[in-house]
This record gives C-alpha cells, structure tokens and sequence, in this order.
C-alpha cells in the first residue's frame, strides 16, 4: 500500500498505517457507555412541556394536576427558578452592539419558537414524569410569528417582543478597507461580465443518532454531569458561568457520543435543566430526548440567503465578488451561533485569487429553532455559493467550468499565498487533486456520454458538477479568534504520562465522538516515543481526568489536539534524555534518541524509555534537582489555519420525465497533508459526502406558517439510508501542511464542503439545456420536474406560444 | 394504570419471567428490566433501526413491539451475538472494515445484517443497500457496512493484523 511506503520511508512506522480502531470492541458488542444507559441509584427522571406556539405570551402555569400525578416528585417552572437560571451563553458576540434577546433554560413569561420549555416535570420514572406533561395546564397569549428571513429582516413583525429589531448585529468585511485587496466598487463597475444570483441554503437538522441525554449527579461534593456532548470542557466552564458555581464544583463527563457534527457544540437549555432538576431533589436526575423533541428543539443549521455579485473579464478572470447575507438565528443566540456565518466569511474567494472582494452579513432573529455549528459551519454555505456561481460564470462565457476554474486559482508555485481576506494558505496543489480526480471519474468519457443523450433527446439526462474548494481547519489560532470576538482561545492541551512499566497514558482535551482518537493517538505517540502502539492508552471526555481542554469542532482534532500531543512527548523525550545522561554518565548532548532508545553518541552504550521511566518512578538515582517522573504536559496554539483542498466530480442522471435524480458515479479527491489513519480518514470522508448529498438532494427543516416544525420526525426529515447513496471513489494527493510538525491539515469536514455544489452543479449541467437556470435545494423530484415544466412554459412564451 | 402482565423471554440464551406493564415497549424491557443496554433507542417512530434486535431469529424493530409481545418468544440482541468470547463474523467484519464511527447505530447494523444474510446469503451491493433501508447511520455514509456486510457474504476470513486489508479496496471503488 503507498502510504505504508511512504510512512516507511521517512523513518515513520505507525503514521499512516490503516490501523484497525482500539474503540471498536465495546461498541460492536454492545458495551457502549452512552449517557441514556447510566443509572444511578435513586435516580429520577425528567420530562419536559414544550410550547406549542411558535411565539407567545404565558399568562399562567397550573401544575397542580400534573403534581398529583402518580409518581410525579416536583414540577419546575421558569418562575420556580428565575432566580437560578441564568442566561444561556452566546460566547461569540460578533461586533460590540449585537443584539440578543435573555434565553433562560426554562421560559418565564415569553417563548419564541415551538419548541421551547416551559415547564419541568421530575418523576421517579421516566414514564410517570411524562404521564404528567399532558396535565400541565398553561395559558398562552398568541402573538405574531415571524419566520421568512426576509420578512424579519424588514423588521414588520418582531420575533421577541423585548427586542426593536430582528436584526441582531450586521457585520462587513471589505478587502479595499482591510488593505487586502482592491475596492469591490470599481472592480464591479469595471466588470466585463457580471453574474448576479441569490441562493438559498435549507436549514438543516445535524441529526446526530443518538438523541442528547444527561445525568446529573449533585449527591456528592460535587456535582457531576454525564452528557451527549461534543464540548465537555467548555459546558464545564459554561455552567459554572451560567449557573453561578465554583468549576471546582463541576464534573462534566462525556462518555460514549453517538455523533455530533456541531449538533452536540452546545449548552443546552436540557442540560441547565437537568443541573437544576438535580438541585431542587438532591437526587440524581436523567434527561432523554425523544427524537420528535431533538429535530424541534435541538440547534438547526444553515438557514441563509445569499445574494452575490461576481465580476469577471471577458477571459474568465474574476476581478471581485460581492457578497451579501442574510443569516437566520432562529430564536436565540446558542454557544457560537452569531460566528458561524463569520467563519464562512473567510471561505467565499475558496481557492481562487480575486483581487476584490467584500462581505457583508446580518444576523436576523425569527420565531424558529436556533441555528449554531452544522458539519463546516459557515463553510460549506461559502463553497455552495462560489462553486455554484463559477459554473454560472463558464455558462455565461461558453466555458469549460474546470478550465474556469485553472483560471483563476492559486497555482502550486505560487504557495504560500495570501489571499484578500489576508489568511496566509501554507500550501496546496489544486492542479494534482483535480488530474487524480479527472482520471478516477473518466471526465471525457462522462462528456461524450452527455453530448450523446442531449443529441438524442434522451429522457435520462447527464450531468457533471464540478466542485474545488479549500477550507479552514484546525480551529484554531487563538489571537485570530481573538480578532474576530470569539469568546475563548483555540489551543489545545495535552498530558503525556509514562507509567513505571513503560506503558505511556495520553490524556488529550480532545473529546471524541466517534473520531477515532484513541487510535489515532497510539499512533502518534507510539512513532514518537518508539512504543508498541498498543502500550498507548488515550483518556479524554472527562474534565477531572483531561483537566485543560477546548474540545472537538471544526476539524481541530489532530491539527490541534494531535500537535498538542506531539508537543508533549517532545517534552517527555528532553525530560528523559537528562536522565539517560546521568545514568550512562555521559554528557546531555551525546544522547542520542530514536525508536524508544537513547544511545551514547559514538557507542553502543544504550537505555530504554522503559528503563528510564522505572527509573524516574524509583527516584533513587537522579540528577541533583530532577523531579520524579516523566509525565509532561504540552498547551498547543497553532500560528495559522491549515487548508485541506480538493476536487469533487458527481456525474448526476435526472430523469427529465419524472425529476428523480441519480448519482451515477461520484469521484473525490482530498488532500488533508500528512495522513495518520488512512483507514480513519476514509470513514470521515464517506460520512462527509453523504451529509453533503443530503442538503443536495434529501434533507430540510420545513416549518408550517403557524411555525410548527412539519418535518419533526424521521418520517419527514429524510436522513439518507443506505440505498440513497452512492458508492464513492476516493483518492488522495498529500501537499503537507507547512504549519505544524507532522504536515497534517485535518478531513472531518471536506466531504461536506465541497460535496453539496458539486451534486447541484450536475443536477443543474443535466437540465440547463433544457432552460433549467437553477433549483432550490434539497433537489428533490417534484422540484427538479416543477423546474423543467415551469422552463418548458418559459421556453414557448417566449416563442409566441401560449400565453 | 393498567395491571401487569407475567411475561417469559428467552433473552440471549436466558430465560426471564418478569411481570410488565402492557404498554411497556421490547427495547424498554430490554433496556431498563433486564440491563441489556447494548440495544439502543434513537427515534421514536420506528424510522432509524436502532433498536433492531432478532425475535425468533427474524429483524424486528424492537421500539415497535409491545415486550408482552415477545412473551413465549426468543430475542437475541447484541449482547447474544459474541459467542464463548469470540466475536460473530459481522462483528469482525464491522471492525476490519471501520463500519462504525460512534458506533450508536451499529448493533441495529448489526443485527440487520444478519437477519439480511439469514435471508439472502450472497446479496449484491443493491441488495444489502436495500436490505438496510430501515436502518439510518449519520456516520459513516454506508459505504464500510456495505463493504462489511458483503465481506461476510464473501466469506473473507480476518486475520489479527490490526491494519485493514480492505482499505485499497474501498478507494479503488471495487468491492469484490
Ligand atoms: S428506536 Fe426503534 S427504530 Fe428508532
Ligand atoms: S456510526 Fe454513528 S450513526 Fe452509524
């Protein structure tokens, strides 16, 4: 296999090698350790009353029934705790005057989406405590909802009646201004050709598979949570912040995750609750979603509109792009809700070099589920919109979209590269990726193929989408988000230990959810410290174990954490080689290390990490002033992003009969740098496109215009099964990141990013001979063949037919 | 509250008489009675397959089921997979093929996958794509379950490398 040869060749053994995971057995087994399986002695559970209105007044809460219930123990209210509550965080003030509306956990007097808690039930069982949400009593007053995003931009109707405006902050990056680049006025007024459009990004419902859950224990000194989190550290922090205790008195454990994708990057209202719940009893108390309340309540993602201008010359060169968003809040503001389109901000000129370029976005607040983080987060909205308007662009120019593309994007020499948004892109080679991608697909096979059923009219259509793209991973340098108003750092921590046998414990601030950390770690730490990867064992997902942390989002895991962990056996190599020294009596700079042994320059003289490590653990013969043991802990801050690249190719079949669309075949080529797991890698790639393909063609979060969620179940909310999707073909090119020590760039959201534009690209290559200019997304087959009729109508208009 | 109703189930070779409530559902039974939380529960409208445990060596949904329902009945869930510690061939198959990320919707998979093959020995990839319609993974894009499931069908025995054989060939896009 290449990468082991590779791997192999620069001195790395376990890096690279498609390593089988050390998570697997207890999951395969059914040993799993998710939250909703904990129980504890004496636990009560919790159920919770939803508003059913999407926006409204209470008048008055009776719960006196609901408390005479069987095995009812108490009943919260948002009055039984105003005083407790707090607010939920926005750690993300995007500019200094955002607006935001108070967001207890539990609503006091006002709720603005359907969905919202207005009441707590405790019950011994969890079917008694939900026996008694029926027999809550509250009177609401109904008031106005707002749910277009345009509509509640223009402010006609407000979502909360403590706010003048829906709009919550509205902020502008100009590269002219910035000094980054020219003013977007003059290369729009001097545009040869300019293509104006506005696309739609569906909000869309992360849907992880395992329902948010927590246990919260405040029977000892501490109160200990257990929760379906992606963030264990930062919920700690949050709700000592939030709820007004001591951290010290906070223990928040992420066992088992059943997937996140954002979803799960957040303090949820639930687990307020929870804490609260448990304080009121001094009992142990669990919460389970159902799912109905996780696809209503849960944050949604997305949810923008894009309107775009984009100059070109007559030759195919973009001279400036324009952008301008609306972005749906939902609600409320979650933990980085206001950012996420900012991330996105960055992430619009993707691999290209556009000389001007200006982005402009207001968050506006509507009476819906909040939106925050979704797989990409501001990413994939950006890619959609530039990939989409190139291939508008080739149409335009009767170009070839690829050729475009080579245009106008940074060629491999010309790395690094400071693009108009002034992030320095370390390296790359789009020229690679996309030759590896064109040979895997057969692109001028597809072509001729796609002349031939045009020629014969063929009711099954061809398409082929083109998507390049590049992204930000590695959330992230701290002084950049500090730049940008984010609440925290980026850094990530790690402990090394080596225990007195020689086994080595990692502790990482990483907390995984079906990553593959503990696996890819070993490997790691076992090439770097010349260890059986099996001796490597990986602690995370507990803030009393893994004391510092910042958690996992935005693909920072091994760009981030991984280095953090490097950083720390580095430590634990000095540390050991002042030891190796005094113990083979020779000087410091004549040990030499590699492959778990130190050696004395010049001679055979040689001792072992093992050795060492029993050593230190002795203490009985160390140099004067050593500290015992050889445990070392490293805080890692990267200098910049890394920028993981790639070319994806979808030939899409569209029956122009019925609508129905088909991946016919689906080729993509990542290249993420340096490789650990390929194995790892190709998993995350495979569950990467198909949540890209959803939004293309499946996935939505549809309200009714009460504002009642209508795809609140599975029933409709079309999470794809296996027969939606498509075999992939992946391939791989490796450009190391210049950024950090092993050259990796980071993969969790590649598969996203770049598969959306590339899937509505070829659905629109298919039909736009037939007039089809563009399709709403998801892609389905009544509007694919809304589209063709309503262009056939188009068609005969303009020839004088019917009117 | 509607008075219980005594139950006997053989659960992964045991059997238990216990007395449930008749609206109790299979996978709570499961779950809460008797400790087996290996089967797992993710929607409450019987879409994501979760829960998937075999009744008398058939697939059911075991969200859908009354536990009154299984009185009499043989239920082998996750737990009952694994014999005298040795994994079943899926089991290994999902290892060495990384056919499980979070691993929450894998012992549906699992069980599925099975009663798939019980039925069809040797699917093609249509079939076990159609086969596991029933069942949603938000993780892994299907593509390693499908290499999974058909590695058993194939009768591809692993070794104990701990490095996958099978990764070229998921790239390659060849699945034989
Ligand atoms: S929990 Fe049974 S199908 Fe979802
Ligand atoms: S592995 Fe996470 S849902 Fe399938």
């Amino acid at each position: 296999m290449t990468t082991t040869t590779e791997a192999a060749g620069t001195g790395r053994a376990e890096v690279g090698k498609a390593r089988l995971r050390k998570e697997d057995n207890h999951l395969i087994t059914g040993r799993s350790r998710f939250t909703d399986n904990m129980v504890l002695p004496g636990m009560l559970h919790l159920a919770l009353v939803r508003s059913p209105y999407a926006h409204a007044r209470i008048t008055a809460i009776d719960v006196s029934e609901a408390l005479a219930s069987p095995g009812v123990i108490t009943v919260l209210t948002g009055a039984d705790v105003a005083g407790e509550q707090g607010s939920l965080p926005n750690a993300w003030p995007i500019t200094p005057d955002q607006k935001a509306p108070a967001h207890p956990a539990i609503a006091v007097d006002e709720v603005a989406f359907a969905g919202e808690v207005v009441a707590c039930i405790v019950g011994r069982t969890a079917a008694a405590a939900r026996d008694a949400v029926e027999l809550v009593d509250v009177s609401y007053d109904e008031l106005p909802v707002v749910l277009d995003l345009e509509e509640a931009a223009t402010d006609a109707v407000l979502a909360h009646t403590s706010l003048e405006s829906n709009r919550s902050a509205t902020w502008v990056f100009d590269s002219g201004e910035a000094g980054t680049g020219k003013p977007i006025a003059d290369a729009l007024a001097g545009a040869e050709v300019l293509i104006e459009r506005t696309f739609h990004q569906q909000r869309l419902i992360p849907a992880f598979m395992e329902p948010r859950s927590t246990v919260v224990d405040p029977t000892g000194e501490q109160i200990i949570m257990w929760s379906a989190t992606q963030v264990p550290h930062i919920l700690r922090l949050m709700l000592a912040l939030t709820l007004g205790i001591p951290e010290s008195k906070v223990r928040v454990i992420a066992p088992d995750v059943g997937g996140g994708f954002g979803g799960k990057l957040q303090v949820t209202p639930e687990e307020i609750i929870t804490v609260l719940a448990a304080r009121h009893t001094g009992k142990p108390c669990k919460y389970t979603e159902t799912r109905s309340e996780s696809l209503q309540a849960a944050h949604h993602g997305r949810a923008q509109v894009q309107r775009l201008r984009l100059s070109a010359t007559r030759e195919g060169i973009v001279t400036g792009l324009d952008v301008n968003l609306l972005a749906d809040m939902g609600a409320y503001l979650g933990l980085v809700t206001s950012g996420v389109p900012i991330l996105g901000a960055f992430m619009f000129n993707s691999i290209y070099k556009f000389p001007a370029y200006r982005f402009e976005c207001t968050n506006v607040f509507t009476n819906k589920a909040w939106t925050d983080a979704y797989r990409g987060a501001g990413r994939p909205e950006a890619t959609f919109a530039i990939e989409r308007l190139m291939d508008e662009l080739a149409v335009e120019l009767g170009m070839d979209p690829l050729e475009l593309r080579e245009k106008n994007w940074i060629k491999h020499e010309e790395f690094p590269f400071t693009t108009v948004c002034g992030l320095e892109y370390d390296s790359g080679n789009y020229e690679a990726a996309t030759a590896k991608a064109l040979e895997l697909f057969d692109y001028d096979g597809l072509r001729a193929e796609q002349a031939q059923r045009r020629a014969a009219n063929d009711p099954v259509q061809l398409g082929i989408g083109i998507s390049t793209f590049t992204e930000m991973c590695g959330l992230a340098p701290s002084r950049v988000l500090g730049a940008l108003s984010y609440g925290a750092g980026g850094w990530e921590h790690a402990q090394v230990r080596v225990l007195p046998t020689g086994n080595i414990e990692v502790v990482t601030g990483s907390s995984a959810h079906g990553q593959g950390h503990e696996t890819a770690w070993s490997q790691l730490v076992a090439d770097k410290l010349g260890v059986p990867f099996e001796n490597v064992e990986v602690l995370h997902g507990d803030t009393q174990i893994s004391q510092r942390g910042l958690d996992t989002y935005g693909s920072r895991s091994l760009v981030v954490g991984g280095m953090a962990v490097l950083a720390a056996a580095d430590k634990v190599i000095d540390k050991a080689k002042v030891v190796a020294a005094h113990l083979m009596e020779a000087s410091e700079d004549d040990i030499e290390f590699s492959a778990g042994a130190f050696t004395v320059k010049g001679t055979d003289r040689s001792t072992s990490l093992g050795e060492i490590a029993l050593a230190t653990f002795a203490a009985h013969n160390l140099p004067d002033g050593f500290e015992p043991n050889l445990d070392s802990d490293a805080t890692f801050d990267p200098v910049s992003f890394s920028f993981p690249h790639g070319t994806h190719l979808a030939a899409m079949e569209v029956d122009t009969e019925t609508g129905a669309v088909h991946i016919r075949k689906y080729v993509c080529v990542d290249d993420i740098g340096v490789v650990v797991n390929p194995l790892i890698v190709e998993g995350q790639v495979h569950g990467g496109l198909a949540q890209g393909i959803a939004q293309a063609l499946y996935e939505e979060a549809v309200y009714d215009d009460a504002g009642t969620l209508v795809t609140g179940s599975f029933v409709d909310y079309l999470v794809p099964s296996a027969p939606d999707l498509p075999h992939y073909i992946t391939g791989r090119t490796e450009t190391p990141s210049t950024t950090n020590q092993l050259g990796a760039k980071g993969v969790g959201e590649a598969g996203t990013i770049a598969s959306t534009p590339a899937i509505v690209n070829g659905v629109l290559d298919a039909v736009r001979h037939l007039g089809v200019k563009d399709i709403l997304m998801p892609c389905s087959p009544s509007r694919v063949w809304r589209a063709l009729e309503e262009a056939k109508t188009a068609g005969t208009n303009t020839t004088g037919g019917v009117q | 509250m509607a008075s219980s109703i005594s139950i006997t189930v053989d659960v992964d070779g045991v059997s238990y008489t216990d007395d449930v409530e008749p609206r109790l559902l299979l996978v709570q039974y499961l779950r809460e009675r008797l400790g087996k939380t290996g089967t797992l529960i993710g929607c409450d409208t019987t879409n994501c397959g979760a829960c998937t445990v075999h009744l008398d060596g058939v697939s059911v949904k075991s969200c859908t089921m009354f536990a009154v329902q299984a009185d009499g009945h043989t239920v082998t869930t996750i737990e009952g997979m694994a014999q005298n510690g040795k994994l079943s061939p899926l089991q290994e198959a999902f290892h060495q093929c990384h056919a499980l990320q979070c691993g929450f919707c894998t012992p549906g998979m699992i069980m599925q996958s099975a009663s798939l093959l019980a039925e069809n020995p040797h699917p093609t990839e249509d079939e076990i794509r159609d086969g596991l319609e029933g069942n949603l993974c938000r993780c892994t894009g299907y593509q390693n379950i499908v290499a999974a499931v058909k590695s058993v069908a194939d009768g591809v025995e692993y070794g104990d490398s701990g490095v996958s054989a099978t990764i070229e060939d998921t790239r390659t896009g060849a699945l034989s």
